[in-house]
C-alpha cells in the first residue's frame, strides 16, 4: 500500500479537478480535486452531509457537478450523461427489480447488447457464483435475505465488466454480522478482479478494513487523503482524528516550539506546531496511546490523575479519569483487561500516566465543543 | 494548499450536462403532456373566462355581467343555497363516515367484508339514484311520504339526503385508508400510561387520522358544490349553483351569464382544494417504517355497539339502493305494483333508447384505455425527469387542476373552446371523441395522484442502474416500472370507467343526438315524468359499473397471481 504512494508510476485512472457543486445557497462539494489510480480501492468517508455521495454521483454523471472537471482513463467525462459513462454502481436499498428473477437483474444490461441468449445465460452464471450465489438464479430478490440480496446487485454492476465500480454505502443496511462477512467478501472480489473501486460510506471501521486508501471529507472538502494507516496514525486535522476513532481533544497555548501549555501542565511534543508562541491549539491523543505501566513520576508528560468513571468493553475498559480534583474527566484512555487486572485498576483510584511525546498530535485552533 | 488550485484562483466554466436520447424523449415527453393539457384543460377555461366579460354579440364589456350577477337576488341566493347544502352534507356525513371506517378498521365486529362492499356500491351509481330513490319514497306518490311530516323531499332536504348517499362512499374511502395504519406501539405506550379509552381516542387516533377527516371534508363539501344531477332530479325549485349554470345555458342559452355561474361555481371548489393541498402540505410521516401495526382486539360492548351502528346504516343504503331497483321493476307506481320489465324498454321513453346506454360504456372504455396509458405515462414522466424543472413544475400544476374544476365548469368550458370559430380542433365538436376527451380531463388528477403514489413507492435508483447498464428507459419503463405498478394502473383504468360511465355534470353540455349517454337520458326521462325508466337506467349503469368492477377484481388476483409472483416470499 505504502508503494504505491511513493512511486506514482502510473497515470490516475480517474482525475477530479476543482469539482464544486451547489444545491440553491448551499455549498455540497467546494472545489475538490482527488485522483485515483487503477486498481485502488478507495473510500470516501465522513459525516452525513459532507459531500462524499454527492462526489460519487458527481462521478456516475448522476447529479452533474456545477462546475469542475472529470477524466477517466484519459477521457474527459466531465458532461456525459450517466447512459455513456463506464460504470457499475451499487446502491444501499439494492435497488434491484422486484419483478425480475435474479438472474434476469444480473443479465438486465447484458439482453440490451444484443448478446445471443447462451452467452448471456453463461455470463450469469458465472457471475453469479462470483458473488456466492451459483443456485439463486430463478428466484426473486424478495425471496432473498439483504445480503444475498446485495451480492445480486454486486453481480449486476459487475455485468457489463465496467472499468469502475461505485459503491454507495453497500453495507449500511445489513446486519453487523452479514456487514463483517460481506465486507472481506466485496474485498477479495475486488482483489480477484482488480477492477477500480469507490465506496462510500459513514462508517469508519468500514472503511479502515477494506480501502486501500480513504479520502476523508468534511462540509464539502477533503480533509485528509492517505492510507488508512496514515489517516489513523498521523490524521491531518482535528476533525480527521476525532472522526476516525476515538480521540482526547485537548485545549492547549503554545509555549515555544515543542512544548504546549495543557491547563497548568507543559507538554513537550515531537512534531513541528505550525503556530507561533501563545497562539491557541488542539492536542490530540488516542485513548489506547495513554501510558498506564512504568511511570516514572519526573519524566515529561507524566501526571496524576483519577480514575472517575471505567467504561467495560470486553477485551479493554475505557476509563475516565479527572486532573487535580475537577468534577468531569478531562482524558479518556483505553486499557487493556491485562493491564486493568495487573494493577487493580479501579474506580476512585489515584495513578500516573503519561503522554508519550510522538503520539500526542497538535492542531491550530481551540478544540470544537461536541 | 494545492499551489495548482492557488494559481487557477477563477473558477471552471459551469458544467452542463450533455443530454442522451432518453433525456430529449422524457423533456419531449412533457412538452407534450403541457400542450395536451392546454389544450384540453387551460385554453378551454381561458375561453370560459374570456366569454363572462363579454355581451352576447361577443364584445368585451368588462365586470358588466358580474355586476348583473350579483344584482339580481334570484341568482345570487343560490351561493347561499349551495353553500349551506354542501356544508351540512359534509358535518353530516364526516361523522357517519367516520364511525363506519373504525367499525371497519379498527373493530373485530362481524360481516365487515360486507359492510364494506354495501357502503362502497353506490360509488358505482350516478349521483341521480339516491335521489329517484328517494321521490319514491318520499315524493309526491311516496308510500313514506307521511313520515315526512309535510316536509317536502323536493328542496334542500331531498338533496342533503341523496348527498350524503352519494358522497358516503367517497370519504369512507379516504378515512378506511386514514385509519388502516397505527403504530400499536403508541396504544400500549397509552395502556401502559393508564390513559382511559376516550382520551386514547382523542390522543392517539383522531390525531393519527386527522389529516384523512380533513381531506374527506373537503372532497365532500367540493362533491356536493359542483354535483348537477341531484340538485336537477330532487330540488324542486331549491335554486343551486349547478343547476343555474344548465339553466342558463340549456334553458335561456344566456351562455355568458352560464360563464358567470360557472365561474362562480369555481371558486370554492378552488379554494377548497388549494386549502386542503396546503393542510396536507403540513402533514408528516407519523408511521415510520419501524411501526409495528395495530391488530385490533375483541371488545364485546365496542363491537356490538359499532355493529348495531354499520347495520342501520348499511340498511339505509341497501333500502335507497334496493328502491331504484324495485322501482324500475314496477308496473305503475304505486298503483300498480306487478313487476314487469317494460321500463327497461327504453325506447319507448327516449328516442335514443338503449344506444344511449352502448355509448356510456363505448365511452367509458375509450376513456378507460386512452386515459390510463396518457395519464400514467404523464405521471412517470413528471416522476422520472431529471432537471427541466420549469417544464415539470408547469406540468404538474396542469395535472392538479382538474381536482378543482367542476365538471359542469369544464363542459361549458369544451361548449366555448371547441365551438369557436377558426379552432382548428373543432371537428371533434359534438362527437365521441370530445365526451372521452372531457372525460379523461375531468378525472385526470386522481388517477395522477394514483400513479404517482404507485411510481415513488419504486426505488429511486432504478433510473441509475439502467443507465449504468446502458439499457434505455423506455425497455426500464415497459419492463420494470409498469409491470410492478400493474395493480395501480389497473386501478386507475378501473376508476376511470366507472366515473365516465356514471358521470353527467361535464357531459350534459356536450353530447350530440347520436352520441347521446346513458345517464343524460336519466336526466331527460325524469323530466318527462318517466321516472320508471330513469331508475331503470339507473340500475343498467350500477349493474355495468359492478360487473366491471368484479371483473376487475378476478383479473387482478389472476394477474397478481401470475405476473406479481415476486410479491409473495
Amino acid at each position: 500500500m505504502q508503494e504505491k504512494d511513493a512511486t506514482p508510476v502510473k497515470n490516475p485512472y480517474l482525475r477530479i479537478e476543482r469539482l464544486k457543486k451547489q444545491f440553491g445557497r448551499f455549498w455540497a462539494l467546494k472545489d475538490i480535486s482527488l485522483e485515483i489510480f487503477p486498481g485502488e480501492f478507495v473510500c470516501f468517508l465522513g459525516p452525513s452531509g459532507c459531500g462524499k455521495t454527492t462526489l460519487l454521483r458527481a462521478i456516475a454523471g448522476l447529479d452533474i457537478q456545477t462546475s469542475g472537471r472529470i477524466f477517466q482513463a484519459d477521457k474527459e467525462i466531465s458532461n456525459l450523461p450517466a447512459s455513456q459513462r463506464d460504470f457499475g454502481i451499487v446502491f444501499q436499498s439494492y435497488a434491484l427489480f422486484p419483478n425480475l428473477t435474479v438472474a434476469d437483474n444480473v443479465g438486465y444490461g447484458l439482453v440490451s447488447r444484443r448478446l445471443p441468449k447462451v452467452e448471456i445465460a453463461t455470463r450469469v452464471t458465472d457471475l453469479l457464483r462470483l458473488v456466492g450465489l451459483p443456485d439463486s438464479g430463478p428466484q426473486y430478490p424478495a425471496q432473498l435475505s439483504g445480503g444475498m440480496q446485495q451480492r445480486v446487485a454486486l453481480a449486476r454492476a459487475l455485468a457489463l465488466s465496467p472499468g469502475l465500480l461505485l459503491l454507495d454505502e453497500p453495507l449500511s443496511a445489513l446486519d453487523a454480522r452479514v456487514r463483517a462477512y460481506l465486507r472481506l467478501e466485496i474485498r477479495h472480489l475486488h482483489r480477484r478482479l482488480g477492477v477500480t473501486t469507490i465506496m462510500v460510506t459513514h462508517d469508519q471501521e468500514e472503511a479502515l478494513t477494506m480501502a486501500d486508501r480513504i479520502v476523508v471529507m468534511n462540509q464539502g472538502v477533503i480533509e485528509q487523503v492517505g492510507t488508512p494507516l496514515e489517516v489513523y496514525r498521523e490524521p491531518s486535522s482535528a476533525f480527521v482524528a476525532d472522526f476516525v476513532g476515538k480521540t482526547n481533544l485537548l485545549p492547549g497555548i503554545v509555549v515555544k516550539p515543542g512544548l504546549v501549555r495543557y491547563g497548568a501542565m507543559d507538554l513537550s511534543c515531537s512534531i513541528d506546531i505550525k503556530p507561533g508562541p501563545g497562539s491557541d491549539v488542539t492536542l490530540a491523543i488516542r485513548p489506547e496511546d495513554v501510558v498506564v505501566r512504568n511511570v516514572d513520576a519526573n519524566a515529561e508528560n507524566t501526571f496524576a490523575v483519577r480514575v472517575a468513571e471505567m467504561e467495560f468493553l470486553g477485551s479493554f475498559c475505557r476509563v475516565g479519569l479527572t486532573l487535580n480534583g475537577d468534577a468531569k474527566p478531562a482524558l479518556l484512555a483505553d486499557f487493556s483487561i491485562n493491564t486493568v487486572r495487573d494493577l487493580s485498576i479501579a474506580e476512585g483510584m489515584q495513578m500516573l500516566v503519561g503522554l508519550p511525546r510522538e503520539r500526542i498530535r497538535v492542531f491550530p485552533g481551540t478544540p470544537k465543543p461536541p | 494548499m494545492n499551489p495548482a488550485a492557488a494559481s487557477a484562483a477563477v473558477d471552471l466554466p459551469p458544467t452542463r450536462r450533455r443530454l442522451d436520447r432518453d433525456d430529449w424523449l422524457m423533456r419531449g415527453g412533457i412538452c407534450l403532456m403541457i400542450v395536451w393539457l392546454g389544450i384540453t384543460l387551460i385554453l378551454p377555461l381561458w375561453w370560459l373566462l374570456s366569454k363572462s366579460f363579454q355581451n352576447q354579440d361577443g364584445q368585451f364589456v368588462g365586470l358588466a355581467n358580474y355586476i348583473q350577477y350579483f344584482s339580481t337576488p334570484a341568482l345570487f341566493a343560490s351561493v347561499w343555497n349551495s353553500l349551506f347544502v354542501a356544508v351540512l352534507s359534509t358535518v353530516i356525513v364526516l361523522p357517519l363516515a367516520f364511525i363506519y371506517a373504525y367499525a371497519l378498521q379498527r373493530s373485530c365486529m362481524r360481516w365487515k367484508g360486507l359492510f364494506q362492499a354495501l357502503a362502497l356500491i353506490p360509488i358505482l351509481a350516478p349521483s341521480l339514484l339516491p335521489a329517484i330513490s328517494l321521490i319514491y319514497l318520499f315524493g309526491n306518490q311516496g308510500f313514506l311520504k307521511e313520515w315526512m311530516f309535510g316536509v317536502d323531499i323536493y328542496g334542500p332536504v331531498g338533496i342533503v339526503i341523496s348527498q350524503v348517499f352519494y358522497c358516503f362512499p367517497h370519504a369512507l374511502m379516504i378515512l378506511l385508508a386514514a385509519l388502516s395504519m397505527a403504530d400499536s406501539r403508541l396504544y400500549e405506550a397509552a395502556d401502559a400510561l393508564g390513559a382511559s379509552k376516550t382520551r386514547v381516542f382523542f390522543t392517539v387516533t383522531l390525531p393519527g387520522a386527522k389529516y384523512g377527516v380533513i381531506s374527506a371534508g373537503f372532497v365532500v363539501f367540493t362533491l356536493v358544490i359542483t354535483d348537477f344531477g341531484i340538485a336537477k332530479v330532487i330540488g324542486g325549485r331549491f335554486n343551486v349553483l349547478a343547476t343555474d349554470i344548465f339553466k342558463q345555458v340549456i334553458g335561456q342559452q344566456n351562455f355568458e351569464m352560464g360563464a358567470v355561474v360557472g365561474f362562480v361555481l369555481l371558486i370554492p371548489a378552488v379554494v377548497a382544494f388549494f386549502a386542503d393541498r396546503i393542510i396536507q402540505g403540513r402533514q408528516v410521516a407519523l408511521l415510520s417504517a419501524r411501526a409495528v401495526p395495530l391488530i385490533p382486539q375483541p371488545d364485546s360492548r365496542r363491537d356490538n355497539a359499532l355493529f348495531v351502528f354499520c347495520a342501520v346504516v348499511g340498511s339505509l343504503i341497501f333500502v335507497l339502493l334496493a328502491m331504484a331497483v324495485w322501482a324500475s321493476f314496477v308496473t305503475r307506481w304505486p298503483y300498480n305494483l306487478a313487476l314487469t320489465l317494460k321500463n327497461y324498454n327504453f325506447g319507448e321513453f327516449d328516442t335514443n333508447g338503449w344506444s344511449a346506454y352502448v355509448n356510456s360504456v363505448e365511452m367509458a372504455a375509450w376513456t378507460a384505455v386512452i386515459g390510463t396509458v396518457i395519464i400514467f405515462v404523464g405521471a412517470y414522466l413528471l416522476e422520472k425527469t431529471r432537471s427541466f424543472a420549469v417544464g415539470r413544475v408547469l406540468a404538474q400544476f396542469m395535472a392538479m387542476l382538474p381536482m378543482a374544476v367542476p365538471g359542469l365548469v369544464l363542459g361549458l368550458a369544451y361548449i366555448f373552446f371547441f365551438n369557436a370559430r377558426g379552432n382548428p380542433f373543432g371537428f371533434i365538436y359534438a362527437t365521441m371523441a370530445i365526451l372521452v376527451v372531457n372525460s379523461i380531463t375531468h378525472f385526470y388528477t386522481v388517477s395522477h395522484l394514483t400513479a404517482t403514489t404507485a411510481l415513488k413507492q419504486l426505488d429511486h435508483e432504478f433510473e441509475a442502474v439502467s443507465a449504468s447498464l446502458k439499457v434505455s428507459l423506455l425497455r426500464t419503463m415497459t419492463r420494470v416500472s409498469v409491470p410492478v405498478c400493474l395493480p395501480a394502473v389497473l386501478n386507475i383504468s378501473i376508476y376511470l370507467f366507472v366515473n365516465a360511465m356514471t358521470t353527467v355534470s361535464a357531459v350534459i353540455f356536450l353530447y350530440s343526438t347520436e352520441t347521446k349517454l346513458a345517464a343524460v337520458t336519466i336526466i331527460n326521462m325524469d323530466e318527462s315524468g318517466f321516472t320508471a325508466a330513469a331508475a331503470a337506467m339507473a340500475v343498467a349503469i350500477v349493474a355495468t359499473s359492478a360487473s366491471v368492477k368484479i371483473a376487475h377484481l378476478l383479473i387482478t388476483r389472476r394477474l397478481e397471481r401470475r405476473t406479481q409472483a415476486w410479491r409473495q416470499r
